[in-house]
């Protein structure tokens, strides 16, 4: 369903961030991008939806290539992507309702989201995915008022309420708590298993990353290392994607619930 | 799932600013009233604003050929004493404001000596430079001492103010060691406030530099020398020429000190 | 290296030999520009006014107590003049200021090369000149009037406010941005959405901040003719009436503090 062919990004600085990256994600898949700071993950994500502009190659989202699109048909096709930030990035002087409709600005006109008239539908379905997400009853506080989980709950609401068929998650627990993180983890794959979506996520724990996905990526300076099954991450592979380290403590998701700590 | 089963449905409105309904049309209706009160009483006279269209052409066609020679002894006249007024008053306008500023902090200065001091800005920044500037116009006679005085006096209370907030807002700790380790009351001072609080102190002077130059250029309309009374003089016999020309120095020199404040204040931080 | 090695002991100094010379040196031309600045100022003084001035001071002190009180029933008007002058300045201002500050901002430019010098331009421009030649330039223009007070106060305070409101919008947290953008929406809906609220609370203190000044500088903007309780002060001082002149400061003394109360009180609550 995503395809991306021969991606290159070279910063203006002439740091290359990325060297060529190939990859194909079906249709419903969760997929975990993984590697160290700088690998270019980020930028990944980023170059998908075009929020950094790629230098070169494909970026196909179903038929479309998305790299040779006018401003406004990439508006159209953002509509399908929708995504998921490290720090939340909610506008936090808007309410929690504002923030989740922000979700459907791609398919409302200006001044009926300047005006805050949604469509009945619209207004429902946010308030069905709040309640998803437990927090139906916070619609009216405002964003800054939220803890760290709720903010990110609201996020992925957001995200959601575009009806995309393809989540870009970046970082969506670095700034939580071990518990919230894998709360946050289990609800962002739980939804994409409810509504088919494919996802990838971007993240920095690798016990989190295997404990929840079907596929995993390894990345190291912007070309892709390792791609295959969580289970295939042995030491040596994460040598190979971040450096010499010892290992064994960080793989051996065998029992959910104790193996966090470790991994910190 | 019986929460939002009662939600959905229910058009949702953005929560308002102000939550009581009444309170809100108050405001809405007493700002519409005002405007309207105070727009009857501009009293505008359009045919004479149309006439003067024509004028204002004349002066923003002006700017591209201003004309420096014909009164060219009289704005470099000007010029030179707004400058000199500015530089002095400005270095003894800063001279003076630092004790006032000491004085004017809570945690450096006694009670008695704070209240005088903070009387002295207050002062200082309710009367309006021009203000006095007439007043002293009157006592001390025409000319750019008045000028001097009206500035470094308007200096007082802008410094003064400002650099005993930072003052007041400084780390309590470092200061604190230099007390400790027994030093006079000029050397802790020295030594546990000057350097926490200097480079603000340049950055605020320059920027008053700059205040006071604009400042200056208006002090010629009483009589308190500099380029104001130049200005005034060339709009009275509408040479938009000349005033044109006055008006770029005077923004070049702004822009110019604007660009040094920015390199000093880089340079100290 | 500000320790230095003389006979074997060490000798420590706050700077090298060069350092302290070119610091005596910035110093010595300081003080000759500031005594030839003064030298010049004397100059151009009447010395003999000068130590008649006490004298003089304490005749007007005398001549202007106490202040004529039944004198405010007049100044009614004007204070509603200054009032509106200075309101009606601060929205015009605003206004205008809004598209500036967006232009000249380096986030939301819509050309680094072109448009942003001009917007830098205009904002430096209106900033350089004090409200008072604008107000003279106007009654050039327009005639004498309160219509040209409300113009000054506008185009002196728009690179006020422009300036202050583009470093707050450059000082945005982008992410947001970018979170608004990845839904698809449309470049003023990003505006609506991811700029704005982030500088609402900053634009509402500008407002009050500028409107606190507006109202110190309309009430001696009648000086030169445009409006306000000036024309009274004026009017006062030209016929010599020490006693409204005395009133008429208190009066301005008294809406200078009112209003930087009032703008303090609203600041306080918006942040």
């Amino acid at each position: 369903m995503l395809r991306l062919e021969k991606l290159v990004k070279t910063y203006k600085t002439g740091d290359q961030a990325l060297k060529a990256v190939d990859l194909e994600v079906p249709e419903g898949q969760v997929l975990a991008l993984i590697g160290p700071s700088g690998a270019g993950k980020s930028t990944l994500i980023r170059c998908i939806n075009r929020l950094v502009e790629p230098t070169s190659g494909k970026v196909c989202l179903g038929d479309v290539d998305l790299t040779g699109l006018s401003s406004g048909h990439l508006r159209r096709e953002r509509r399908r992507m929708g995504m998921i930030f490290q720090e939340y990035a909610l506008v936090e002087r808007l309410s929690v309702m504002e923030n989740v409709l922000s979700g459907r600005l791609g398919y409302v006109g200006f001044w009926r989201s300047f005006l805050r008239r949604y469509p009945q539908s619209d207004v429902d379905e946010a308030f069905r995915l709040l309640d998803r997400v437990g927090l139906a009853h916070m619609a009216d506080k405002r964003a800054d008022e939220l803890s760290g989980g709720q903010r990110q709950r609201v996020g992925i609401c957001r995200a959601l309420i575009q009806n995309p068929a393809l989540l870009l998650v970046d970082e969506p627990t670095a700034s939580l708590d071990p518990k919230t993180s894998r709360q946050i983890m289990r609800l962002i794959c739980e939804l994409c298993k409810e509504r088919g979506l494919a996802a990838i996520i971007n993240i920095h724990d690798v016990a989190l990353a295997q404990m929840f996905v079907q596929r995993v990526i390894g990345l190291r300076l912007g070309a892709v290392e390792f791609d295959g099954p969580p289970e295939g991450l042995t030491p040596d592979v994460l040598t190979s994607i971040y450096g010499e380290e010892d290992w064994e403590a960080t793989i051996a998701p065998v029992d959910e619930d104790d193996t966090l700590e470790a991994a910190q | 799932m019986s929460e939002v089963d009662t939600l959905i449905g229910k058009t949702w409105r953005k929560p308002s600013f102000i939550k009581r309904r009444w309170l809100r049309w108050a405001l809405i209706l007493g700002a519409l009233a005002y405007l309207v009160a105070a727009y009857m009483t501009i009293d505008v006279n359009w045919v004479r604003v149309y006439e003067g269209l024509e004028r204002g052409k004349k002066f923003v066609l002006a700017f591209t050929s201003p004309d420096f020679t014909s009164r060219s002894s009289d704005i470099y006249d000007g010029m030179l004493e707004s400058i000199i007024m500015t530089i002095a008053a400005s270095v003894v306008g800063i001279a003076i404001s630092i004790p006032i500023a000491l004085g004017a902090a809570r945690n450096i200065a006694p009670l008695p000596v704070y209240l005088i001091c903070r009387g002295i800005i207050a002062v200082s920044r309710a009367l309006q430079e021009i203000i006095v500037a007439i007043l002293l116009v009157a006592i001390f006679g025409f000319g750019p001492l008045a000028g001097f005085l009206t500035l470094s006096f308007a200096t007082i209370g802008f410094l003064s103010k400002l650099l005993a907030e930072d003052i007041e807002s400084m780390d309590k700790v470092q200061a604190e060691a230099i007390k400790a380790s027994g030093a006079k009351w000029t050397q802790w001072i020295n030594y546990g406030v000057q350097p926490q609080v200097m480079p603000r102190l340049i950055g605020l002077s320059i920027y008053r530099l700059d205040i006071n130059f604009r400042e200056s250029a208006i002090l010629g309309l009483v009589g308190a020398g500099g380029i104001g009374a130049t200005l005034n003089t060339a709009f009275d016999r509408y040479e938009y020429d000349t005033a044109a020309a006055i008006l770029m120095l005077i923004i070049l020199i702004v822009m110019a000190l604007e660009y040094l404040s920015g390199v000093i204040r880089a340079r100290v931080q | 290296m500000p320790v230095q090695d003389l006979k074997g002991s060490k000798i420590w100094q706050r700077r090298t030999g060069r350092e302290s010379l070119f610091h005596w040196v910035l110093w010595l031309i300081g003080v000759a520009v500031f005594a030839y600045c003064w030298q010049q100022i004397s100059a151009s003084t009447t010395w003999f006014f000068v130590w008649d001035a006490p004298r003089i001071a304490h005749d007007i002190w005398t001549r202007a107590t106490p202040p004529r009180w039944e004198y405010i029933s007049q100044l009614g008007k004007p204070i509603w003049d200054t009032l509106n002058i200075a309101t009606l300045g601060t929205i015009f201002s605003l206004v205008l200021a809004v598209p500036v500050a967006f232009l000249a901002a380096r986030n939301t430019t819509p050309s680094r090369f072109l448009i942003r010098p001009i917007a830098l331009l205009i904002i430096v421009s209106t900033r350089s000149i004090n409200s008072l030649i604008w107000a003279l330039l106007l009654i050039a223009i327009i005639g004498p009037g309160v219509f040209a007070g409300v113009i000054a106060i506008a185009i002196r305070s728009v690179g006020f406010c422009a300036k202050l409101l583009y470093e707050a919008i450059e000082e945005i947290d982008q992410t947001q941005v970018e979170a608004i953008t990845a839904t698809g929406a449309s470049r003023w809906q990003v505006m609506a959405y991811g700029i704005v609220p982030q500088i609402l609370p900053a634009f509402a203190g500008i407002a009050v901040f500028r409107w606190d000044i507006n109202i110190r500088e309309s009430t001696v903007l009648g000086l030169v003719g445009a409006g306000g309780i000036g024309l009274q002060l004026s009017s006062s001082l030209n016929v010599l009436a020490w006693p409204q002149v005395s009133l008429i400061l208190l009066v301005i003394l008294a809406a200078v503090v009112i209003s930087e109360w009032v703008s303090a009180k609203v600041r306080g609550a918006i942040i």
